[in-house]
């Protein structure tokens, strides 16, 4: 057994923050703007971590577990995501499935708390959250299907282990359908533009950031840790399939995947400086057209 | 079998006895029998799952080709294990229970029909002679229909109670029928002397239809599911947690027997099992998302259970045909252990509804809110079943869903054409299933336990007695137990898995249960960092908080200082956006009239989702079936004169008949 996953392991949990400066620096870009700092995403966490807290009066022991079991199991599935050619620290036959419901539990336990409040915003938010999510699972989960099918091999570390160049070069447009579902799914699921606005000022329209609302100090420092890692997890993913890289030497492998990790912060910043967000009765045709594409990649596959 | 034996006795003895005794002991005789006849019980299924003979029972019975034929095979002791784990829990719950909702009505009779539920069930599961099975099958289907009726003083009570006893006995038809083909083919309804090959091909299809809808109709498959979401909420809840725990497992458990009496599956059956699955599975879970009864939502799910259930049946199916072994043994294994972990998880759900409903007066999700303060036993327990029963990690839904996915992958990984689609289907199903179940129990949970409460009643319920949080603490310790320990659980199902390999003709599934057990062990690796993981967090917090401020204020509101408790998210709102979606197949219908002009007077807003098999299948076929009979009325007249006539005529015709 290698060091290499853990190392990765740890490197994402120390990087992740940095995605959401790549994003906003981006998004400054092309609104002409300076921006925050590209290390903004620690500062927050430093800031959230020195602070007290303040719960509602309404809330039960019910929001106070929703930060910490998110957090939690986050940073299990993010054990059981392959990063830059190395396997996982956790890998197994059908690690994928484990993954997929470690999010809808972190999902689960943010809606609840989020229901806790008693507070209609945080309510609608949630129902929003409820909705789209279970609408993206099925496209995720046959993005991994189309992935395994490709690789002949049900665990995660093997379907992207067994990606190349050369797969893209003779199986272009399946992975393309995949890597396009599978940015789909990472949107939405991280809450951005065009499901989720996350820089929105209206409680109205926005559907992570009302369901934490309520949340403070260390509680809202570990939330936001947990989304910082989510999209890390989810991003590692799609640079999995799109950045295949092999050369077999650890630093090169991880180091290509650092950057293109970073560059997914970039095309996430594009994307969101391009378009505005759809309407929420939208978003469903969006979360369908993924499933739609990796149902179409996992046919187009010859087992 | 002697424990067996026992067991049956001391229940059904325990229910007699509590018609017999004074009132103050009614209950007690009952439970009494129920938890000392359920651990004989489980003492005699425990020892035939550890794969020790047990020796099968054979006594001659006058009924033409009946015998009491009893035997317990690792199959019958797993579905016999769910139901002695359950029905004690049940009746200890339900003593507490009745005692307080009887509203001084006699509770022996409820006793006596429990007990008989459960002796009949636990006779379905043993019996090995076709005739034996359909007298224990109506036994325990007509026990059911008595404590459905229990409050038979309120209209849609009885209502339910009628409609359940036409839906189950339409579907004893199909049982009749297929057994008197079986038979008729096979020269025998003893089980052991069936043999399957001599069952021919064309027979054996219909034989597997007649089963189907027979069988699914107590299993509740869509369509044949109308009456569950009708007979499981009017019964009281410790009854409604045996029905649907148990009583509609009998339907998966026959399926599978009979699948077990029947030549090779071919393709088709395997194909019809995960359509129905996907069906059952995603309309249940639709409509229990629109439901506004809590009883009644939780019905819906267990049709989608249900639906989780057939469609792991039908994945294993596939692979016995397709020569998978991997795939036949994961769906078996999954569908199987589904069945026990959904007796589990929706037994402590039906549980914990009954104490919401006992202690807040009502199940109208739009009328509950904040009992998780005032009844927190009841709040984690059932948090903890709704978690399970969406299939969440560290739980035992989830080790169940996760053998079922992983029968569809594995076929899906080298199969081409049906298989591949029926596979990529089913995943696909399954995952949109879970997510949706995410979204029904959030907003179940959320109405019931979270925010502030939304009536007066509920703003003054407490929590409810020991004797009714007992159980259903029990009930959530399995789940997580068998959520960490699944490995342990899968090599526990082993012998059942060995039976069906064998009567499918599949190699010795050592090499599959190993492959899985594996898995099943990374799972539970990381259960347990999870575990940690959500520790660290805490106490973290812990260190970060300590001396620090922690203070207290009234939820954001965007600034407005007076807030009620009616402005919160109800669970019609929070269902609105996906029941707004799949209007086209949930049909829900809203009425209401909306708040106008700056001084608005009254508002009012009701929606109602009736079911659609109901309302467009059942009730025309009724309807047309009605008129025709009516056509035949000409025949009663109410004259004495003209019945003396019939009666006369009858007796020549026989008369001329005999002496031809």
């Amino acid at each position: 057994m290698s060091w290499a996953p853990f190392v990765r392991y740890v490197l994402a949990v120390a990087l992740a923050p940095l995605l959401g400066g790549v994003i906003g620096k981006t998004k400054a870009f092309f609104a002409g703007r300076e921006g925050a700092p590209l290390l903004q995403g620690y500062f927050d966490l430093a800031k959230l971590l020195r602070k007290g807290t303040v719960y509602s009066t309404t809330t039960s022991w019910v929001f106070r577990a929703g930060p910490v079991v998110t957090v939690g199991a986050v940073a299990v599935a993010l054990a059981l995501v392959p990063m830059g050619g190395a396997p996982a620290p956790l890998a197994f036959p059908g690690d994928f499935l484990l993954l997929a419901y470690l999010l809808a539990l972190a999902r689960f336990v943010t809606i609840i708390a989020a229901l806790d409040t008693g507070s209609a915003f945080e309510g609608m938010g949630a129902s929003r959250e409820a909705q789209f999510s279970a609408l993206a699972e099925p496209g995720l989960v046959l993005c991994f299907l189309a992935l395994a099918r490709n690789a002949g091999d049900l665990s995660l570390s093997a379907s992207l282990g067994a990606l190349s160049f050369a797969a893209w070069r003779s199986h272009a447009a399946v992975l393309a359908l995949v890597a396009a579902a599978l940015f789909i799914v990472f949107l939405a699921e991280n809450s951005r533009v065009p499901v989720d606005d996350p820089t929105t000022h209206l409680e109205l329209t926005m559907i992570h950031e009302v369901m934490v609302l309520d949340h403070a100090g260390p509680d809202l420092a570990l939330i936001e840790a947990a989304s910082w890692l989510k999209m890390w997890v989810l991003g590692a993913l799609v640079v999995g399939v799109v950045v295949p890289v092999r050369t077999g030497a650890a630093v090169i492998d991880g180091g290509v995947f650092v950057v293109a990790m970073l560059l997914l912060g970039v095309a996430v910043g594009v994307v969101e400086s391009a378009m505005a967000r759809l309407r929420l009765l939208r978003v469903p045709q969006l979360l369908v057209a993924s499933g739609v594409l990796a149902a179409l990649a996992t046919a187009l596959i010859s087992g | 079998m002697g424990a067996f034996l026992a067991g049956l006795g001391l229940i059904v003895s325990g229910g007699l006895a509590s018609v017999l005794v004074g009132r103050r002991w009614r209950s007690r005789a009952a439970v009494a029998g129920i938890v000392a006849g359920s651990l004989c019980g489980l003492v005699a299924a425990g020892r035939a799952l550890a794969g020790g003979t047990t020796p099968a029972m054979h006594v001659s019975w006058p009924v033409p080709y009946g015998s009491f034929s009893l035997a317990i095979d690792p199959l019958s002791a797993l579905f016999l294990v769910a139901l002695f784990v359950l029905a004690p829990l049940a009746a200890i719950y339900g003593g507490r229970y009745l005692e307080e909702e009887h509203d001084g009505r006699s509770i022996g009779g409820v006793w006596f029909f429990t007990s008989l539920l459960i002796a009949g069930i636990a006779v379905v599961l043993a019996a090995r002679n076709g005739v034996l099975f359909l007298v224990a099958w109506e036994v325990m289907s007509v026990a059911a229909y008595f404590l459905v009726t229990f409050e038979h003083h309120r209209d849609e009570v009885r209502e339910a109670g009628w409609t359940y006893l036409v839906a189950t006995h339409l579907g004893t038809a199909f049982l009749l029928a297929m057994f008197l083909l079986m038979g008729r083919a096979t020269g025998s309804l003893e089980f052991d002397a069936m043999r399957p090959g001599a069952v021919p091909p064309a027979l054996a299809g219909l034989l597997f239809c007649l089963a189907v809808v027979g069988f699914g109709t107590k299993a509740g498959l869509v369509p044949f599911h109308v009456w569950l979401p009708e007979a499981h909420p009017a019964a009281p809840s410790h009854v409604s947690a045996l029905m649907s725990g148990v009583m509609i497992k009998t339907g998966i458990y026959g399926l599978v027997r009979v699948l077990l009496l029947l030549p090779s599956p071919p393709a088709w059956w395997g194909w019809l099992l995960v359509g129905l699955g996907i069906v059952s599975g995603v309309g249940g879970v639709l409509f229990a998302l629109a439901q506004h009864d809590l009883k009644r939502l939780l019905a819906y799910h267990s049709v989608e259970n249900i639906g989780i259930i057939t469609l792991g049946l039908g994945v294993g199916l596939l692979g016995v045909h397709a020569g998978m072994p991997l795939v036949a043994l994961a769906g078996f294994a999954g569908a199987l252990l589904h069945v026990l972990n959904h007796a589990l998880f929706k037994g402590l759900l039906f549980l914990g509804a009954g104490a919401v409903a006992h202690a807040a007066g009502t199940r109208d999700l739009d009328h509950l809110g904040g009992l998780g303060k005032r009844m927190p036993w009841t709040a984690a327990t059932f948090l903890i079943g709704s978690a399970a029963i969406s299939g969440l990690p560290p739980l035992n839904g989830f080790v169940s869903e996760f053998l079922i996915y992983t029968g569809a992958f594995a076929a899906a990984l080298t199969g081409r054409g049906a298989v591949l689609a029926a596979a990529a289907a089913a995943g696909a199903a399954l995952a949109l299933i879970g997510g949706l179940a995410v979204a029904c129990f959030t907003k179940a949970f959320g109405a019931v336990f979270l925010g502030e409460a939304r009536s007066r009643r509920a703003a003054s319920a407490g929590e409810v007695a020991v004797a009714m949080r007992m159980p259903m603490a029990a009930l959530a310790v399995a789940c997580a137990a068998i959520g960490f320990g699944a490995p342990w659980v899968l090599a526990s199902i082993a012998p059942v898995l060995g039976l069906l390999a064998t009567a499918f003709g599949l190699p010795a599934p050592g090499p599959q249960i190993e492959t899985l057990r594996a898995a099943l062990t990374r799972v539970s690796l990381a259960s347990l960092a999870l575990l940690a993981a959500v520790a660290v967090a805490v106490l973290a917090r812990r260190l970060l908080l300590r001396g620090r401020t922690v203070g207290t204020a009234p939820t954001w509101g965007c600034g407005y200082a007076a807030p009620t408790a009616r402005m919160q998210y109800t669970a019609s709102s929070f269902a609105q956006p996906l029941v707004d979606l799949f209007r086209p197949v949930l049909g829900t219908a809203a009425s209401g009239t909306l708040p106008s002009g700056p001084f608005p007077a009254r508002a009012s807003f009701a929606s109602a989702t009736p079911d659609p098999a109901d309302r467009r299948l059942y009730r025309p076929l009724f309807a047309g079936a009605a008129a025709l009979f009516g056509r035949l009325r000409w025949v009663q007249q109410g004259r004495i004169q003209l019945y003396l006539l019939y009666l006369v005529a009858t007796l020549l015709i026989l008369l001329l008949w005999k002496v031809r």
